[in-house]
């Protein structure tokens, strides 16, 4: 026995209730069932075996009313969204063509001024179809078929005490539809009363074809808006090959726990985040970071979900599943960042409440004073034409169409953005301020120079050096090891190895007593180095660490390292420059240490020995100038200031709190996506502003146009018609100008 | 004379507009921190009272087939949900500060407000 409960739609009495019940108690395979009015809810207790959640919705269906039934719960709410969608695109379109074709030939019967000759030959045809009550059986299917839509809504609103779109459509095409049912039913009466003997059946057919297919259109159009969203999602790997018990066996992705042990072979998709166990690999991540270029991955290295395994096979253990994985923590954070308001919508908002009653009233006001000092045939058709030409859609679309497609196209260039508010700000930057270490550097040491001494070779130094370090953990004796690694000079056994605290290291290596360390270590085995005194200083100017290797009492030579700047971030500042924005460096380093790097990176403006905690302090003093300021940083401790910045931009490399409190995420770890994010910034205010500009104007130009005011000076009034195309149009243009936004350089 | 008849009709016309769509009077309400909106030509109750401080939920039944409501966008909390036909949809959401915040349908034609004390 199964029980379920589903939502039915339709019923409007207690009597349809029973009804339903009755219905669905005749079903094989039904024991129980209750349908209750109040909350519109079906409850069934069924035998499985028997029947199915699809016979019992036939069931409510043949006695009139839909029942909501989700057998598909493995379909996403995006699914159900796209099908609806599609079903909605497709009865609109059929909607569209009926009605143009009914509405082609309601114009042509309506103008028999313009078209009685060309059908000379089929006169009695023409005739017929010019007939009045031809025009109003023509017209009946478009006004209350493919008009019912209208209706609907303008009823359900107004029960509500609310008015929207619909209503000032339903309103317009009725009073034209009505007056001229009037004259053609009633006409001699009227006629004698007085009243003008006009019909506007081919008004009222022509506004509801053009608005549906506005409508048609806009929908096709606005579907565009949210591909970011789909590409990623559609990114996802559908199963994954987990080995359980010894065997390999493909699973549906949602049923991976963490801790499963998966297998990717070449080609394939990553299914989801973890560590890889077995193996090595490249792998493209550029689907979700941006970064352009394959990874190589070994043993304890991390892999990330839906990117793509190319070259060898490994094995992995998944750390992240399901609503953790960075793929669904990325897609959530676009669709957040779309779904959040942008401080410029606030006057579109305020208007928006208001616009659809005021309309109405205006179009009020506009046939009483056309009654009283112009006609009333220009009254009716003016009071039509205000109603029609209202676009309130243009306005409500216009911020949200841009932000979705900008943050969009963010997230394709592996700039994550948090909010609609972060993108707006960011165009307005004019002081960029960055953390020093792992945001404009590296944030690892690596070996800068060795200089050699007293006859000695480099490679024979850094062979040394490294083979003495090989079992050391500390960060400078990592940079000396992969330094060799990388010149593949063969290490050495090391014995003896020990570690001086505050000094360096000591061991012996082929059979040689070396010292690697500072000055300090160097002068407690009296190894005399002021010779090369010179050079150490220089190095020690230029922001490095400098360690000397000595051999018994014999100095070797020289090993320098630092934390190296990311090669991009030159590049970085001189464009910030070129955009008028002012670039700072931050930094807990001494002022040596800091003015050597910022001078690599080009940049002037440096705030050194500043404390972790008094980073969000300094970014503070510099706002209070009235400056926007944005901070780009990647630590824990640079929380405070991202969140205390205009635009806080975290590096996608960094911590989750950083990430937590930052506007903008640089997802491809690449500097020069701070310039790409202000460029997104600038480029999608710039088709917000374009889009208010064009709703406003439209609004407030051609309402009043319509209502007939440039009469007295020109002459002009706007047919009705003319008003409808206005209006589809206007909506369309709004979205499509909001997808230009895929196009822009950025 | 029929100009002053219309001209009478058209004032009194006006004045309904504006007290039928302005003139709706809220009722006040207690905060509860589980509400069920219907999504029936706008959103009953248009405004709902919530408890500042803790996680609230509210949940939205779409009955109407006009798809200027297929979406509810909660802008101050990052929400916009697709609203299947007569499918419940519900949100959670913790706002920490009072105040009055606003919801709205996918075209912002359709207003909701939401009252945090």
């Amino acid at each position: 026995m199964t029980k379920v409960t589903f939502p039915i739609i339709g019923m409007h009495c207690a009597s349809c209730a029973k009804l339903i019940e009755r219905q669905l108690k005749k079903t094989p395979g039904v024991v129980t069932c209750a349908v209750n009015y109040g909350s519109e809810q079906a409850s069934v207790e069924y035998d499985e075996a028997v029947s199915s959640t699809t016979t019992l919705a036939d069931a409510v269906k043949a006695s009139g009313y839909t029942a909501v039934v989700t057998s598909e719960k493995n379909k996403s709410q995006d699914d159900i969204k796209e099908e609806a969608k599609k079903a909605e695109l497709s009865d609109l379109k059929t909607k569209v063509v009926i009605s143009g074709i009914l509405s082609i030939l309601i114009l042509l019967g309506s103008f028999p001024e313009w078209f009685s000759g060309v059908f000379a030959a089929i006169e009695p045809l023409y005739s017929w179809l010019a007939a009045p009550l031809t025009l109003l059986l023509l017209t009946i299917p478009v006004q209350f078929w493919v008009g019912k839509s209208f209706y609907q809504a303008t009823w359900s609103g107004l029960k509500n005490r609310a008015a929207s779109m619909d209503t000032l459509i339903a309103v317009g095409t009725t009073a034209a539809f009505g007056y001229s049912l009037l004259t053609t039913l009633f006409g001699p009466q009227l006629e004698a009363l007085g009243v003008p003997m006009t019909m506007y059946y081919d008004t009222a057919a022509v506004i509801i074809t053009l608005i549906l297919l506005g409508r048609y259109l806009e929908a096709k159009a606005k579907a565009h808006t949210s591909d970011a969203i789909k590409k990623l999602l559609h990114l996802q790997a559908k199963t994954a090959r987990v080995v359980r018990n010894g065997k390999e066996i493909d699973i549906p992705i949602d049923q991976v726990k963490k801790g499963d042990i998966i297998r990717v072979r070449p080609g394939e998709k990553i299914p989801v985040d973890g560590t890889i166990t077995t193996g090595v690999s490249s792998v493209d991540e550029s689907m979700v970071t941006g970064e352009s270029i394959p990874v190589d991955k070994k043993k304890g290295d991390p892999v990330i979900g839906a990117t793509i395994n190319k070259t060898g096979t490994f094995l992995f253990t998944a750390t992240k599943v399901g609503e953790e994985t960075m793929l669904s923590r990325i897609v959530k954070m676009v669709s957040e960042a779309q779904s959040s308001r942008a401080p410029i919508q606030r006057l579109a908002d305020v208007v928006s409440g208001y616009f659809v009653p005021i309309v109405l009233m205006l179009a009020v006001g506009t046939f009483v004073v056309w009654y009283d000092f112009g006609s009333s045939t220009a009254a009716f058709v003016n009071l039509i034409a205000v109603l029609i030409i209202a676009c309130p859609c243009a306005l409500g679309l216009a911020t949200p169409t841009a932000i979705m497609v900008g943050t969009g196209r963010g997230a394709e260039r592996g700039v994550l953005i948090k909010d609609a508010e972060a993108l707006e700000t960011a165009h307005k930057i004019n002081v960029a301020v960055f953390d020093k270490t792992g945001t404009l550097t590296r944030g690892k040491p690596a070996v800068n120079d060795i200089l050699a001494v007293n006859g000695a070779k480099e490679k024979e130094i850094l062979t040394l050096a490294a083979s003495l370090e090989q079992g050391s953990e500390h960060s400078l004796a990592e940079a000396i090891v992969a330094k060799a690694r990388e010149a593949k000079a063969e290490l050495l056994a090391a014995t003896k190895f020990r570690a001086i605290a505050g000094h360096g290291v000591a061991g012996i290596v082929a059979g040689k007593t070396l010292y690697l360390g500072n000055r300090l270590l160097m002068d407690k085995q009296s190894v005399p180095f002021a010779a090369s005194e010179g050079q150490i200083a220089a190095l020690e100017s230029q922001g490095k660490t400098v360690m000397l290797l000595a051999s018994g009492q014999r100095l070797l030579g020289i090993i320098a390292v630092a934390d190296t700047l990311k090669p991009e971030a030159k590049d970085m500042v001189a464009m910030l420059k070129k955009l008028h924005i002012a670039v700072w460096m931050i930094t807990g380093d001494n002022e040596r240490t800091a003015q050597a790097v910022a001078k690599l990176a080009g940049i002037e403006r440096v705030l050194a020995g500043v404390l972790p905690e008094d980073k969000a302090t300094k970014i503070k003093e510099l706002k209070a100038h009235g400056r926007v300021v944005a901070f780009a940083g990647d630590g824990i401790n640079d929380a405070p200031a991202l969140a205390s910045a205009d635009v806080g931009i975290a590096m996608g490399t960094g911590t989750d709190v950083a990430i937590e409190s930052a506007g903008i995420t640089l997802l491809n770890k690449d500097l020069r996506s701070v310039v790409t994010a202000i460029r997104l910034s600038k480029a999608t205010l710039s088709i917000i502003k374009q889009n208010l500009f064009w709703a406003f104007a439209y609004n407030v130009v051609l309402i009043p146009v319509a209502a007939g005011i440039l009469y007295p000076i020109t002459g002009w009034l706007l047919n009705p018609a003319l008003a409808a195309f206005a209006m589809a149009a206007s909506s369309i243009s709004v979205v499509g100008n909001s997808l230009r936004l895929k196009g822009a350089k950025v | 004379m029929d100009k002053t008849i219309v001209t009478i009709i058209g004032v009194t016309a006006i004045g309904t507009i504006y007290w039928f769509f302005f003139g709706k009077k809220e009722e006040a309400m207690e905060a509860k921190s589980s509400w069920d909106i219907a999504v029936e030509g706008g959103y009953k109750p248009a405004t709902i009272t919530i408890p500042s401080g803790r996680k609230s939920t509210i949940t939205f039944t779409r009955k109407d087939q006009n798809s200027c409501l297929e979406e509810i966008v909660l802008p101050d909390f990052k929400i916009k949900k697709f609203l299947t036909l007569g499918e419940p949809v519900t949100v959670s959401i913790s706002p920490t500060r009072p105040g009055v915040y606003g919801m709205h349908c996918g075209m912002n034609m359709f207003h909701g407000r939401i009252v945090v004390v």
